[in-house]
């Protein structure tokens, strides 16, 4: 096949030249040309080297359903492997190159393979996976890896750049009454319709011009009807969005659009966008998605200069290219008799082999008026030539079977097998499409889904046909959005050819061996099929798995039909019985990039600053992530590093004062005559005789009765509460509060409100902390030690007129106090407490000193309370109140949550007290390192008060049975094995008199 | 992708909503025995077609609601709240 440019003709601008490159050569094609239309015109041929055998490919078709032009477009950060040349629009500068071939798509040496094309047939991996027969050697994984390598390298589909992607994406979403996908006849049709009923319409159009069909119909009558339609949607108000493919459908109208925005542009336009991925709420949609041609399974089918008819008259009346000088034709219906015609118009020799015994007298009678050769009864059996199509020897029927014929030269063979309408978006929705006897065909059934098919997507293939099929499905649509009802599938009779279509899959003869192709892009041969007959794979669903047949990009829109037609024939029975495997989305391959949109880096999640967060970078914080939060992690001085800072942190603040911002704690206020009842009921402990001014710890479980969350209340009067919670379950405990009010207690008069964002907290810790109060508040004697004793609370003002909100509570081990101010106060409030702190040699500290001290005191977090712990597992127990009933008092009951060898909170201490040991590692018995061990560590730190690391974690049966005895910290992937003792997790302090103070 | 009519916020897409669970559970007094307890947050039926769900609509009034939705096809034939003296003056006020 040698392409070439005809004269005149398409619709393509020639006066606007427009310059690209293809493998490093600089060619030139037209605005308007697709980037294989360009190559053609060219005279290119190969464009690829198959996946398995790396047989050369040309261009098989002239739209999505591609599977030989399968190209690199773009270089360096922006190179995209995999793009189908039909679908990519030609523009200034594009650079296309061949994909999985070496050094080039002419010269291939990869195609080695291809003389051992029987080692590589259905169920190759999975058989080498197994070890080869006889004495199956080189089983098992290890073997295969090494297989799995030399495969990847040969079988190919492109290479992706390793470099980031550069481009940005964005997200929309939409509403509309109508969506119609698809801008062609019937399209156009049901859009104008629709938009003049008063509906707001969307119509999207995967190509980058509207019109389908009329396109390729070189006439004026087309192009007037695509420019009035267009004109009348403007005038009605629709939305016309081309480059724009519907890729899925989903749940209550939605449907998933991409917008290829810049694809088509050399240099876009800094602030636009790649693609859109757009998200659209329809009241009904209409899917004029037309229909596909099919190819026939032959002898090399997939030579270069094998395409589908359809596809050469495409060339021609839009493009202006004709692909080849000597042509003929194998179909087995009438529409190849169109392309027929424009070919032999356009100065090609055109001989058709029509595998019917009779043809229709519409099409005789144009034959006669053409002089175009046509042999009945007669089709491709076996395309022979190098690099590309040279002649093809014939089938003549012979009976209900084949027999070889006569060798015909010609350098482009075009195919016919019938056409499959794209029901690809209904299936998405679960309807399964039904097979259409008379035109050989899956169609859509009845259903009940506001879905429409429409035009040559249900099977009418005339283009006035689709028009009033368009009519009919948009006035279907009207009705069903005026009056609710569910719409009726409209009268247009399917079909439309004069003469049948007969059966054509696959052509063979007695005793010849082929080698078929009906998923090139896979190198799936017909032989596959029938070997995975042979080998018990019955269903269609194990059919495409085993053979891979239909999972390329292509997603097997050109080949599905002959493989089920196939599995059918090998299984004995009716294509409908064999069915279709379901379609999902998306129906063309879409971006990663287009998916993730602009959540990604920084802006994959939330981010969430306390107010003091500028305070504590300008006072040298290191953050560090805490959830969505950003928090201080260490405040490094001079020389210092993360351990450093950290161990001189705890010191200072167990010697003197430490000063930390703990904003980023849940807070909760819970306000009405009902609140101590709702507290008494989620807490475990008991809350109903809290006294006016104090704050207890408590402890929340789940129905289940394991650990939910831990924190304290405060209690300001009869009627306000104010509860903390941990930073990682704040939100979920205040939905959990609102869970039960709702649902459960509404009898209960309580409010309910998160305040976490109106609080800015910090806490103060260390022996000198009540003299750093008594410096910052108004009226020293607010604070003393009988006025504000341990759990003590009271609302009060600083020395600067801010109120605030302060509890003597300690999770450091030392005296401390939380305080509390409103958001805009916070840096004051820490601007006084530094000042003050830093007067008794006092520091700031962050997340790592607060998390040693913590450590120290056993003291539970989230790493601990991780939803598999009961109250007793993280010895708490005497927290759990046996006097009154709470959330979680029944079902902690249950004998396995009260078992003697349940894992208890342990601390651990390193046997060699030099060493060190890492939070992760499993705690097993001396030298009985197997299964999931006795326990594990959740918490490791340096402990600057006993001088060693320490840990905590949990083990089975707890601190007494493993007393004294040796336990093994296992850590084989990282840090190796390490001695420890298993001690009470109370490492510092046990009586607690320095938090007493 | 479903859609949820909130009483009191109108319909919204579900992405401001947050699944709860079975909305169907009487869930038995606290000081209710051990086995009422083990019935309520175990034993769930999983239905094929209608059920009742709580949901909460986190991104928008914070209301718990009930919905009766089709696990099928999504679709959902009633919402309301879950509060009953909030139903009841939601629908008063209609």
């Amino acid at each position: 096949m040698t392409g070439s440019r005809l004269p005149a003709g398409g619709l393509i601008d020639r006066s606007q030249k427009v310059s690209f490159s293809w493998d490093k050569k600089t060619l030139h094609g037209y605005a308007g040309d697709t980037l294989a239309s360009a190559l053609m015109a060219n005279g290119e041929t190969v464009f690829g080297r198959s996946f398995k055998y790396h047989r050369p490919r040309g261009i098989m078709s002239a739209g999505v359903e591609e599977s030989g032009a399968i190209v690199t477009v773009g270089r360096g950060n922006r190179r995209d492997p995999n793009v189908k040349a039909t679908t990519q629009e030609l523009y200034n500068g594009l650079q296309a190159s061949g994909q999985n071939a070496w050094p080039n798509v002419r010269t291939d040496f990869g195609a080695v393979n291809n003389l051992f094309s029987r080692f590589f047939s259905a169920g190759f991996y999975y058989k080498t996976f197994m070890g080869i027969p006889p004495m199956e050697w080189g089983k098992g994984t290890g073997i295969w890896m090494q297989y799995e390598k030399l495969i990847r390298k040969a079988a190919g589909m492109g290479v992706a750049s390793r470099e980031p992607d550069p481009d940005t994406y964005e997200h929309g979403h939409r509403f509309c009454d109508v969506l119609v996908v698809g801008a062609g006849p019937s399209g156009l049709a049901a859009a104008v319709k629709a938009a003049q009923a008063g509906l707001d319409v969307l119509l999207v159009e995967q190509d980058f011009l509207a019109g389908g069909d009329y396109l390729n119909q070189s006439s004026p009558e087309a192009a007037a009807k695509i420019k009035s339609a267009l004109e009348a949607l403007e005038s009605a108000g629709a939305t016309v969005l081309t480059r724009t493919t519907a890729f899925g459908l989903y749940d209550n109208g939605v449907a998933g659009l991409l917008e290829r925005v810049t694809d088509h542009v050399a240099d876009a336009a800094a602030h636009t966008p790649r693609q859109r991925f757009l998200t659209v709420r329809a009241r009904h949609t209409i899917l004029a998605t037309g229909a596909l041609e099919r190819t026939v399974a032959f002898g090399n089918n997939d030579l270069p200069g094998i395409m589908t008819a359809s596809a050469a008259g495409i060339y021609a009346n839009r493009y202006g290219v004709l692909a080849g000088q000597n042509v003929v034709i194998a179909t087995n219906n009438d529409s190849a008799y169109a392309p027929a015609s424009t070919l032999l118009n356009a100065g090609a020799q055109v001989t058709v082999l029509d595998a019917r015994a009779a043809l229709s007298e519409s099409v005789a009678g144009m034959l006669e008026s053409k002089g175009m050769a046509v042999k009945t009864g007669s089709t491709a059996l076996n395309a022979s030539g190098k690099k590309g199509i040279s002649a093809i020897e014939t089938a003549e029927k012979n009976n209900d079977s084949w027999r070889a014929g006569s060798s015909i030269d010609c350098d482009l063979l075009l195919v016919s097998g019938g056409w499959s309408p794209v029901v690809n978006l209904l299936s998405h929705r679960g309807v399964r499409p039904v097979w259409d006897a008379a035109n050989l065909c899956f169609v859509a059934p009845e259903h009940n889904e506001p879905v429409q098919m429409a035009g040559a997507a249900s099977a009418v293939w005339g283009t006035s046909d689709c028009e009033e099929s368009g009519n009919h499905a948009a006035e279907a649509a009207i009705a069903s959005i005026n009056s609710h009802a569910v719409a009726g599938r409209g009268n247009v009779v399917s079909g439309g050819w004069d003469a049948p279509i007969a059966p054509l899959y696959e052509v063979m003869v007695k005793g010849r061996k082929l080698k078929s192709f009906i998923d090139p892009q896979h190198d799936v041969t017909a032989d596959d099929v029938r070997l995975a007959h042979q080998e018990g794979f019955v269903s269609v669903e194990h059919l495409k798995r085993y053979t891979t047949l239909g999972m390329a990009t292509d997603q097997g829109k050109m080949g599905n039909i002959i493989g089920l037609a196939l599995m059918a024939e090998a299984l004995g029975r009716e294509i409908p019985e064999v069915g279709t495997t379901t379609f999902r989305p998306p129906y063309t391959p879409i971006s990663l990039g287009a998916l993730t949109g602009r959540g990604k880096g920084a802006h994959f999640k939330p981010l969430r600053r306390t107010p003091m967060h500028d305070w504590n970078l300008a006072n040298g914080a290191t953050m560090t992530e805490a959830g969505l939060w950003q928090r201080p992690w260490y405040f490094a001085r001079q020389g210092e590093g993360i351990t450093e800072a950290y161990i001189r942190e705890t010191i200072t603040t167990r010697k003197t004062v430490g000063l930390v911002d703990v904003t980023s704690l849940g807070k909760i206020a819970i306000q009405g005559p009902d609140a101590t009842e709702l507290i008494n009921r989620v807490y475990s402990n008991a809350f109903a005789k809290l006294p006016i001014g104090k704050a207890r710890y408590g402890i929340m479980l789940r129905d289940d009765g394991i650990v939910m969350d831990d924190g304290t209340t405060w209690r300001f009067s009869d009627t306000d509460y104010f509860m903390t919670t941990t930073t990682a379950h704040a939100a979920k405990v205040m939905v959990w509060l609102e869970e039960l009010l709702q649902t459960r207690w509404s009898d209960l008069k309580v409010h309910v409100t998160s305040v976490s964002e109106q609080w800015a907290g910090s806490a103060v810790a260390g022996p000198n902390s009540r003299d750093v109060l008594k410096d910052c508040v108004e009226d020293p004697n607010t604070v003393t030690n009988d006025a504000l004793p341990f759990m003590g609370v009271i609302e009060t003002r600083l020395k600067n007129g801010v109120p605030c909100r302060i509890a003597r509570i300690s999770f450091s081990g030392e005296m401390a106090y939380e305080m509390y101010v409103g958001s805009d106060y916070a840096e004051s409030m820490m601007d006084l407490l530094w000042r003050s702190v830093q007067s008794y040699d006092g520091c700031l500290y962050g997340t790592e000193a607060l998390g040693a001290m913590r450590i120290e005191k056993g003291h539970v977090t989230g790493v601990e309370l991780d939803g598999r712990v009961t109250i007793d597992d993280a010895g708490l127990g005497a927290m759990a109140s046996d006097k009154k009933s709470y959330i979680g008092s029944a079902l902690r009951q249950r004998p396995d949550l009260n078992r003697s060898d349940r894992p208890a909170l342990v601390g651990i201490f390193p046997k060699d007290r030099s060493e060190t040991f890492k939070a992760g590692s499993v705690l097993c018995a001396e030298n009985k390192m197997e299964g999931h061990g006795e326990g594990w560590i959740t918490a490791v730190t340096h402990s600057p008060s006993l001088g060693h690391w320490i840990g905590l974690g949990y083990i089975t049966g707890g601190y007494q049975p493993w007393n004294g005895k040796t336990v093994t910290a296992a850590d084989p992937v990282r840090r190796g094995n390490i001695d420890v003792e298993i001690v009470s997790p109370h490492m510092v302090d046990p009586s607690g008199d320095r938090m007493r103070g | 992708m479903i859609r949820i009519r909130c009483p009191f916020c109108g319909e919204r897409d579900h992405s401001e909503f947050s699944y709860g669970g079975d909305g169907s559970i009487d869930y038995p007094a606290l000081d209710a025995p051990v086995d009422d307890w083990v019935e309520a947050v175990y034993q769930r039926e999983n239905i094929r077609g209608v059920q009742t769900e709580t949901w909460q609509h986190t991104s928008g009034c914070r209301q718990w609601l009930l919905v009766e939705r089709d696990t099928m096809t999504h679709e959902i034939h009633s919402v309301r709240m879950a509060h009953e003296g909030v139903a009841t003056l939601v629908e008063a006020g209609k």
